[in-house]
This record gives C-alpha cells, sequence and structure tokens, in this order.
C-alpha cells in the first residue's frame, strides 16, 4: 500500500465521478413531493416595512403557503448571532443584530429576506412573489465605512448607540509610540481592501423536510459544518439537537462562505412543518449576489516604522471592517480572528493594532478563503514594500533582514501568535532562485522592448491554521469495519471540493493497509457520523488526519488481538505491517480484512471479546499551526489600456509534511487564482446615490478566467510541526493568502518604475492606464 | 420567467402572420438576449415566435464579387468558421469569432444581435463599417440608416430582419477590449478601406448612443493609413459611455489603443 500511502502524488478518486455527472449535490436528490420556497428580498438599502399584503398571492393557485415576519412571530425563533464574543472599546458585548429568519419592521440591506412563498413549482413561487405587497417607508442608509463611523452618522439600527459593533485593540500601543518617535524611516500608507463575492459553483441550495410521525427535522444544504449547523438551527429553533438531522452531500464550493447558518434554511424547515410538504430552495445567482455572505471589504491605515539599517522597529495598523448590516456567526471572526498574520514572518519590535467592525447597510461579510489572512498579509507586504522602495533596498533583502530564524523558535511575536517552526531565510532563498530574481532586470527590458511594462512582487506571507487561537478546534474520526472486512472512514470534517474522500484513504493505505477499494469514505450525514467540527481554517488533515491516526492505533491493537485469537499466538509476537498481522514463529498471518471479517463471527470469538472491528478518536488538537510562503509573481501592464497580465508565479510553501503533494499543489493554485482574481478585477460596487449593488450579475462582477492565470509553480519547502501527529500545518488557504500582497506589490512595482501613483486593489485596466496617465500627465508639464 | 407560447414557423411570411396575431409576440432567433431577460423577468411577451427553422434564414451566399449576404439566423459559429466569410473578409470571421463564449457562439445569430442592437455588441460595428444592405421581408435598409441609437434600429414594428449584405473591403481589421467581466465590447473598433478609397471606421460598445463612425479617423486614415492618424484623430469624449468598467476618457484611450490593433490586423 505504500505508493498510495501519505506523500504519494496519488490522483484523485473524486474526479472521474464528478466530471462524468454522477456527483450528489444538494438538488440532485428531491423527494417527490417537494415544493418550492421563494424569498421576497428587499429591493431597497434601508426601509421601514409598513405592513405586507399577501392576500392575493396566497388567493394564487398552486401557492401553499406566504409567510411573514408576523406569521413566524409565535415560534419565539432566536436570531442568528456571533459564535465569537467580541466585545465594545468600553468592553460591553458587541452590538447584536436583529438577524432573524424574515426581516421584521425594517429592511437593512438590498436583499434583506422580508417574506417567503410556498409553492408547487419555482415558476408559480416566484411569480406569486411578486404579488407580495410590501409597503416599504424609504429611510436613508449608510453603505460606506468610513461614513457610518462619522459622528453624524445614521445609524442601521436606530436602537444602537452608533454603528461601531466591535472594536478590538491588541499589541501595545506606548512601546510601539516609543519606537516611532525613535525611527529613522516611517513609511505609511492607506489600503483599500475590495469587498468580493465567493461566487461557488453550486450556489446555496437546502431542502427542508419535517417528519410527523417522529418530530424531527431534516435539512440538505451543501454546508461546511454540518453538526454545528444542525446544532444552530436547534438552539434557535428551541428544540433538541438530536431533532434536527442535516445532510450536506456534495458541495460545489465553499471557501468560508457556507459556514455560516443562514436564514433559508431555518425557513425551509419551518415551511415543511407548516406545509406537511418537503420544501426546496435554491438561489440563482442573482440571488447569490444578493444573499451569500460577501468578503474582506476592510480600510486599514498602516504605518511601518524602521531604523536606518530597515530593521523593523514597529507597526502600527488601524482598520475598520464593514461588516454589512447583520451579524453573522463568523463574520466578526474575520477581522478580528486574524490580526496575528500582521506580524508576518518577520521580527516587528511592537505592535499598535486595532480593529473597528462596522455595521453598514450592506450584504452582510463572512469569511472567504483566508478570512482575514490574506487582509493581514496584504497590509504588512504592501507596506514592506513601499519601505524598501522608499529606502532603496532590494525588496527581498529588507525581508531578509527581518526574518525570524529558525533557531529563534518557538518564536513569540508579540502580536497574538508564537510560531512553532518553520525556515524561513530557506525558503526565501529557494523562492529567489526559482524564481530567477536576479534576472528580472533582462526580462523586464525585453517586456520594453515589446512596448511592455514589466513588474515584480513578493509577499512573504505566514498564517494561523486549525485556529482559532492559541487552540486547534477538534475533529472526530470513527473507523468501522462491516462484515465484508471494509472499512467505513466516518470523518466529522466535511469536503467540499478539497479531496477528503482521497487523502483518508491515503490515510488507510498507510495506518491499515487497506486497499483504496476496501475503504469508504462517509461524512456530512449527523446521523451517520457520530460528531463533527467540518472544515474550515484550513485544518482538516492536522485535526481530521491526528484523529484519523488515533482511531487507527486502536484498530491495530483492537485487531492484533483478534489476530492472536484466531491465530492461536501470543499477541505481543504479533507484527502488522503493510495491513498484514503476521506471527514469524507459526509463520501464520491474516490481512486487517481477513481479522475484520472473523471478529463478526460470534461463535469463533472468545467470550470477553466484543464482536465487530471499530474504534473511535476525537483529536482535541493540539496547538494551531503556522504555514508560510514565499510568492514571487511578474506581471506585463499593457500601457495603451492598463491591462495586467500574470507573466509568472513561483511559491515556495511550507504546510509541513505534505499528505498529497497533487492535492497541495491544486490548493495553492485555485488559492492563487483566487487571489489574483481579487488582486486584478474582483470588486463588489455599490451606488452611492441608491445603496444598489451595481454589480449584482457575472455580466459586470469580474472573474478570473483560465486565460487569465499563467503557470503558477508550487514549490515545496516542508518543516514538519510537533504540534499535531501529522506534522502537517495546513494548506487550504495559504495559495489566496500571498497571492493578493505578491500580483498587487507586483502591480505598484511596475507603477513606481513609472512614477505613477498606486491605486486601490483591484488593479482594474481603467485604474492601471489612469494611475499611468497621471504620471505620463506629470512627467509633460515638468 | 413568466408563461409564454412557443411557436415555430417554417416561413418568414408565417412568423410575420404570428407577429401581426399575436398581442405581444417576439421573433427569437438565438434567444442570447431574450432568453436571458425573460428569465430576469425583464420581459414578458406573450409568445415567442423562433424562427431558426426557417431555411430561407440560414445560410451565407456569395451573391456577387463584392457582396457577400448572410442570412439573419447563421450562427455567430458558422460565421466564425465559414471560408466563405474569410475569404471575403477575415475580420468579419474574427469578429464572430470574438463574441461571447463557445455556447452563445453557437447559439447566437447575426440577425439577432443586430436586430437588437446592444451598445456593446461586436456586430454592430461590422454593419456600420462593411454592411451594404439590411435586408427584411419588406424592403431593403441602407446600412448607414440601419442603427437609430441604444437598443433602437429603422426595423418597424412587424419587421423582421432576414439577411446581412456586406461590402467586400480591400483590407479590414477589428480591434476588441473585452469587459472583463461579460465579454461584451467596452471598445470595438472596426477599420475598412474599399476599393474606391472609401474608409470606414465604426466603433462599438464605447458610445453612449451605441455605435457610431468615427469620421474623424475616417478622414485622417484617407490622407494617411498609420498610426501617427489614429494618434491625431480627435475623439468627442462627450458622447462615449461612462460606466463603473471605465469612464469616458478611458473608453477614448480604449478606442485609439483598439483602432491601432484594427489598423495592424488589415495590414
Amino acid at each position: 500500500m505504500r505508493e498510495l500511502g501519505v506523500g504519494k502524488p496519488v490522483r484523485r478518486v473524486e474526479d472521474d465521478q464528478l466530471i462524468r455527472g454522477f456527483g450528489n449535490y444538494t438538488d440532485d436528490d428531491v423527494p417527490n413531493a417537494a415544493a418550492f420556497m421563494h424569498v421576497v428580498r428587499s429591493p431597497h438599502a434601508a426601509a421601514k416595512i409598513a405592513g405586507v399584503n399577501s392576500t392575493e398571492a396566497r388567493a394564487k393557485s398552486g401557492v401553499l403557503a406566504v409567510l411573514t415576519a408576523d406569521d413566524l412571530e409565535h415560534m419565539n425563533i432566536q436570531p442568528i448571532g456571533s459564535k465569537v464574543p467580541y466585545a465594545r472599546a468600553g468592553g460591553e458585548p458587541y452590538l447584536a443584530t436583529p438577524y432573524l429568519p424574515l426581516a421584521r419592521g425594517q429592511v437593512a440591506y438590498p436583499g434583506d429576506a422580508v417574506a417567503i412563498v410556498i409553492a408547487e413549482s419555482p415558476g408559480i413561487a416566484a411569480d406569486a412573489a411578486e404579488l407580495v405587497e410590501v409597503d416599504y417607508e424609504l429611510t436613508d442608509f449608510v453603505t460606506d465605512v468610513r461614513a457610518a463611523t462619522a459622528e453624524s452618522a445614521l445609524r442601521v439600527w436606530s436602537d444602537h448607540p452608533d454603528n461601531v459593533c466591535f472594536a478590538a485593540d491588541c499589541g501595545d500601543a506606548d512601546a510601539c509610540a516609543e519606537a516611532f518617535d525613535k525611527a529613522d524611516r516611517i513609511v505609511e500608507a492607506t489600503y483599500e481592501i475590495s469587498r468580493i463575492a465567493t461566487v461557488s459553483m453550486e450556489p446555496r441550495v437546502a431542502t427542508g423536510s419535517f417528519d410527523r410521525r417522529s418530530g424531527r427535522y431534516t435539512l440538505r444544504a451543501g454546508l461546511q459544518m454540518p453538526h454545528e449547523t444542525g446544532r444552530d438551527i436547534a438552539g434557535a429553533l428551541g428544540i433538541s439537537p438530536h431533532d434536527v438531522h442535516v445532510i450536506s452531500p456534495d458541495v460545489g464550493g465553499g471557501f468560508g462562505m457556507k459556514l455560516a447558518l443562514y436564514q433559508e434554511y431555518i425557513l425551509v424547515l419551518i415551511a415543511s412543518r407548516i406545509t406537511s410538504r418537503p420544501v426546496r430552495w435554491m438561489s440563482t445567482r442573482s440571488e447569490s449576489f444578493q444573499s451569500d455572505q460577501q468578503a474582506r471589504d476592510n480600510v486599514s491605515k498602516v504605518a511601518l516604522a524602521l531604523d536606518a539599517h530597515g530593521q523593523f522597529l514597529a507597526l502600527r495598523v488601524k482598520t475598520l471592517a464593514n461588516l454589512g448590516a447583520y451579524v453573522g456567526q463568523w463574520s466578526l471572526h474575520v477581522p478580528g480572528g486574524n490580526v496575528g498574520g500582521l506580524a508576518g514572518p518577520y521580527t516587528i519590535g511592537a505592535f499598535d493594532v486595532s480593529v473597528t467592525g462596522v455595521l453598514t447597510n450592506s450584504v452582510p461579510v463572512g469569511p472567504f478563503r483566508g478570512a482575514g489572512r490574506p487582509e493581514a498579509s496584504y497590509c504588512i507586504e504592501r507596506i514592506v514594500d513601499e519601505a524598501a522602495r522608499q529606502m532603496n533596498i532590494d525588496p527581498a533583502e529588507l525581508r531578509r533582514r527581518n526574518l525570524v530564524q529558525p533557531d529563534a523558535m518557538p518564536y513569540d511575536t508579540g502580536l497574538v501568535f508564537t510560531y512553532d517552526s518553520g525556515d524561513f531565510p530557506a525558503i526565501l532563498d529557494k523562492t529567489l532562485a526559482a524564481s530567477d530574481w536576479d534576472g528580472f532586470a533582462a526580462r523586464r527590458e525585453a517586456s520594453e522592448r515589446a512596448g511592455k511594462l514589466r513588474g515584480r512582487g513578493m509577499a512573504f506571507v505566514i498564517e494561523s491554521a486549525g485556529g482559532p487561537a492559541p487552540r486547534a478546534f477538534d475533529e472526530h474520526v470513527e473507523l468501522r469495519f462491516d462484515t465484508s472486512g471494509v472499512c467505513s472512514v466516518m470523518a466529522g470534517s466535511h469536503s467540499h471540493g478539497q479531496g477528503h474522500e482521497t487523502v483518508y484513504r491515503q490515510l488507510a493505505a498507510e495506518h491499515l493497509g487497506m486497499p483504496f477499494d476496501q475503504v469508504r469514505v462517509i461524512y456530512g450525514d449527523t446521523q451517520a457520523v457520530t460528531h463533527g467540527r467540518g472544515s474550515f481554517g484550513s485544518r482538516t488533515m492536522m485535526a481530521g488526519g491526528a484523529a484519523f491516526i488515533g482511531a487507527a492505533q486502536k484498530i491495530v491493537e483492537k485487531g492484533r488481538k483478534f489476530a492472536a485469537h484466531f491465530m492461536e499466538v501470543d499477541a505481543a509476537e504479533i507484527t502488522f505491517e503493510e495491513g498484514i498481522f503476521s506471527h514469524a514463529a507459526s509463520n501464520k498471518s491474516m490481512t486487517m480484512s481477513e481479522v475484520a471479517q472473523s471478529s463478526y463471527i460470534p461463535f469463533i470469538l472468545a467470550e470477553d471479546m466484543e464482536v465487530g472491528l471499530w474504534a473511535s478518536c476525537a483529536s482535541s488538537g493540539g496547538g494551531i499551526t503556522f504555514p508560510n510562503a514565499c510568492h514571487i509573481s511578474e506581471v506585463e501592464i499593457d500601457p495603451a489600456t492598463g491591462t495586467t497580465a500574470v507573466a509568472s508565479y513561483t511559491v515556495t510553501e511550507d504546510v509541513g509534511n505534505v499528505v498529497n503533494p497533487l492535492l497541495l499543489e491544486g490548493q495553492i493554485q485555485g488559492g492563487v487564482a483566487q487571489g489574483l482574481g481579487q488582486a486584478l478585477m474582483e470588486r463588489i460596487v455599490v451606488d452611492p446615490d441608491s445603496g444598489q449593488q451595481l454589480t449584482g450579475s457575472l455580466l459586470d462582477y469580474a472573474l478570473p478566467r483560465a486565460d487569465h492565470i499563467n503557470r503558477i509553480e508550487v514549490h515545496s519547502h516542508p518543516v514538519p510541526t510537533a504540534l499535531n501527529p501529522m506534522g502537517s500545518k495546513g494548506a487550504g488557504e495559504a495559495g489566496c493568502v500571498g497571492a493578493l500582497p505578491a500580483v498587487s506589490n507586483a502591480v505598484c512595482d511596475a507603477l513606481a518604475r513609472e512614477g505613477a501613483p498606486m491605486p486601490d486593489m483591484p488593479f482594474s485596466p481603467e485604474r492601471v492606464w489612469r494611475a499611468l496617465s497621471q504620471a505620463n500627465a506629470k512627467r509633460q508639464s515638468a | 420567467m413568466y408563461t409564454f407560447d412557443y411557436k415555430r414557423p417554417n416561413d418568414t411570411a408565417k412568423a410575420a402572420e404570428l407577429l401581426k396575431i399575436e398581442d405581444d409576440g417576439a421573433i427569437m432567433s438565438g434567444g442570447m438576449t431574450l432568453l436571458p431577460t425573460m428569465k430576469q423577468k425583464l420581459a414578458a411577451p406573450s409568445a415567442l415566435i423562433d424562427i431558426t427553422a426557417i431555411a430561407d434564414l440560414q445560410g451565407i451566399d456569395r451573391v456577387s464579387d463584392d457582396t457577400l449576404r448572410i442570412k439573419a439566423c447563421t450562427t455567430h459559429a458558422n460565421v466564425a468558421a465559414s471560408d466563405e466569410v474569410r475569404l471575403f473578409c477575415v475580420a468579419l470571421a474574427k469578429l464572430a469569432n470574438g463574441i461571447g463564449d463557445p455556447a452563445v457562439r453557437h447559439r447566437g445569430t447575426i440577425g439577432g444581435s443586430v436586430a437588437n442592437n446592444d451598445p456593446a455588441a461586436d456586430y454592430p460595428a461590422a454593419v456600420m463599417a462593411l454592411g451594404r444592405t439590411v435586408i427584411t421581408q419588406n424592403r431593403q435598409i441602407a446600412a448607414s440608416d440601419f442603427f437609430v441609437g441604444m437598443f433602437e434600429t429603422a426595423l418597424d414594428e412587424g419587421e423582421i430582419l432576414t439577411a446581412i449584405d456586406f461590402a467586400r473591403p480591400t483590407r479590414a481589421g477589428y480591434g476588441k477590449f473585452p469587459n472583463p467581466a461579460s465579454r461584451y465590447a467596452m471598445a470595438g473598433v472596426m477599420i475598412a478601406q474599399f476599393a474606391d478609397n472609401d474608409i470606414r471606421v465604426a466603433v462599438t460598445g464605447a458610445g453612449n448612443d451605441g455605435v457610431f463612425r468615427w469620421t474623424a479617423l475616417e478622414e485622417a486614415l484617407a490622407n494617411e493609413w498609420g498610426i501617427a492618424s489614429i494618434d491625431a484623430a480627435a475623439i468627442d469624449e462627450a458622447t462615449l459611455l461612462s460606466d463603473m468598467h471605465g469612464a469616458a476618457d478611458y473608453r477614448g484611450a480604449l478606442i485609439r489603443a483598439m483602432a491601432k490593433e484594427a489598423l495592424q490586423a488589415a495590414g
């Protein structure tokens, strides 16, 4: 089994089935009698709801029910709130929002759910939705995060004192101020990090069923943490978690956006109980732009203090984070929970970091690949490049002077995190060599001869995985052999594209010697899998892998006892290798599958033996880990149109021990694609006059396509962590974290060489062209 | 999408008759604009009259040495792949090959695109620069008179576009800057020169009233066929579109850049 074990580039077992259309996504399995739910959404950024008249909609043929907030009031449903307890500056709790299944009395963003129509078909439901008359009294609104913090700003929620939902400070402001006072150089900038949409290939979908006989609900939906979502739904409805069965089958992309509990998941369940029918809902692409949590949307004022040699003395970062109109379950964690990434791989003398989370009349935000890590890395890596420019030091050299050395591990950064391991100088050297850093001048000249500008950008990023800090969340794995000797891996993690069906098989090959076709991987069903956390924060190999190893060790020990009994030898003399229990002296052996099959035959067992072979383990996790990487990107800009093409991209990753290099490369490349998408083209645009989203479809919201992405060269430099038995650090978000600053730095490098100002992201053709035009105008007037 | 009737006549006269009978019928060719609009509930025709089964509306004919007729329901993919089109004017095939994505190119048709006159569509630039005549079931309309304004054409109510006659240029080229999101043109420039030294430059995607002729460049190129003429020709930015994808001055720059591409392609 070694050729399929840990560390081998095994091709994904999922792909053949998924590509041929044999996937089992939520809407691939709809009960025959299912009715369809349509959500009536607010067309306004802010309004009072003076009344809702649904008489005509209810009367329409084929309509089963129309529900508004008033119809739900007697159910006393608890609002959705933050899963992490952030506070305001004075210490009082964060400002909670009335995030109920349907808006009561007031709508707070365009897309806010006001009513639902349940009908026999999607078409009837949509037509009836137009007959629901909502009497809106328009009110003023605020969508810009800076405007929302102004003293005179109107409040998104009138019962709040202001729009500041929470504020978090960390570091040592006094020490930082002192360092700035004695600095030889202070570099300052303000960075806007655009708001983006996830645009998962499979939109959000849910089917709810209520079973009258058992009094239990079943939710089938594309989720990243089905167990947690089930518990939260039970909490909202005030029922036992046992009465909510959650199934999350194949999922077409989550990226953090599908972590949260959304209103529609509660609504399909309530609607099913009321109509005595299974109820399905599927958002259209337009609806996903209105109702999927969006991401990023920060304004950060960044200042770096350096001494004359370029040593980083202190970093000050003040961030305003736009949270949207409602506080989602993980909305506050994103800007608040990953500020530790601001320290980068560097020794920085002091920090003064504050984050202010602000409510506005816009779509609620949530995690998206990196979830605060790309934002933090963007701030530090942009300002380091800026410092290099101002001090005329090679940006690689400036970074090198400040890297944490391997012998300094474990290293307490002074800002939340303590890095356990890493060899940053080696990774820097490897990436410089792989990207031919020193050959840039010649490539730039070649580009210029072709009428193009060339820029080079580096980002050295480090992030936390498996968090939140300081302790990693647990994960649970149960290994259950059946009477045929096949091993089911019942995993609490959830695969929504990552390839878990492949890597758990690799672990089974490695630790149990099981062939791939003798292993089933089961996840995403709270009734089949006893306990689970789900997949987020680049954690599954660390936590799920550790749980797997724990369970596998128990299986081997149990199996050894069975084998000793069956072979009539001493258990202590049995070795287990490559899936075979062997006893050298007697030349007897049994495979794991044979032992498992025999374990189900009661009359051959000893009296004190329990029937069957199974074991489970919940790894309580070790500490969080710190994947890190050096990214170098080169871009070519066409000055006539401002178009940026990524000419080359090189990454060296330390994600600890690698379970599958092919999957790792795919994770890094996918992450880089999403990061460069945000850097170059993605941005949610809201019309300031109406509060309406102007980028409501893929006609206006630009996503990167295959022809925007050049070869992404991925190298590995694993420095295993001792914090979990896998030695792995997490790879899911790493590519995205590094690409945002690396590509942006490359564009800015090209612009700086032309004396052009640096616009904010995305570095769209128009913004780049405008910056170059300004530089031209300045040159001509000089 | 609202409910509607669906008709698929097999001759143009029948289609015209249906259009007359229906309260609010709509002619559909590829449906690449109409269907998404209906899905968004922004259009609600009582009946779709699908004209793609009409044999007379399919195909490409070289009607004379210097005239190519492309029938209304010819898909972009068929235009792009046609040897007849390539021999006649390779820029026209190239333009067709750059519309939308493969799915759109295999459904969308020249007649649908031209009759719709989307300000960011590619074909209006081809018709304005290379078109001789737009043909309907009732009459022939000079190509230069066809486009009236954004989404507006000289077609009367009940009139069905059946074919377009293109004039053969001695050289022609098309340059397009696609919108990064939609891949519609943010600026598309067709430059064509004809045997009588007539020069036409048509610009799509950038005008605030749809496709237009850039006459300043036509005159400049007549004097001197070269890049310098593009740099020198005036553009009135007040006539250009400004939206979140590009302000008028940027679109002006794109027009120049795409004109250069077109000129280079024309040779």
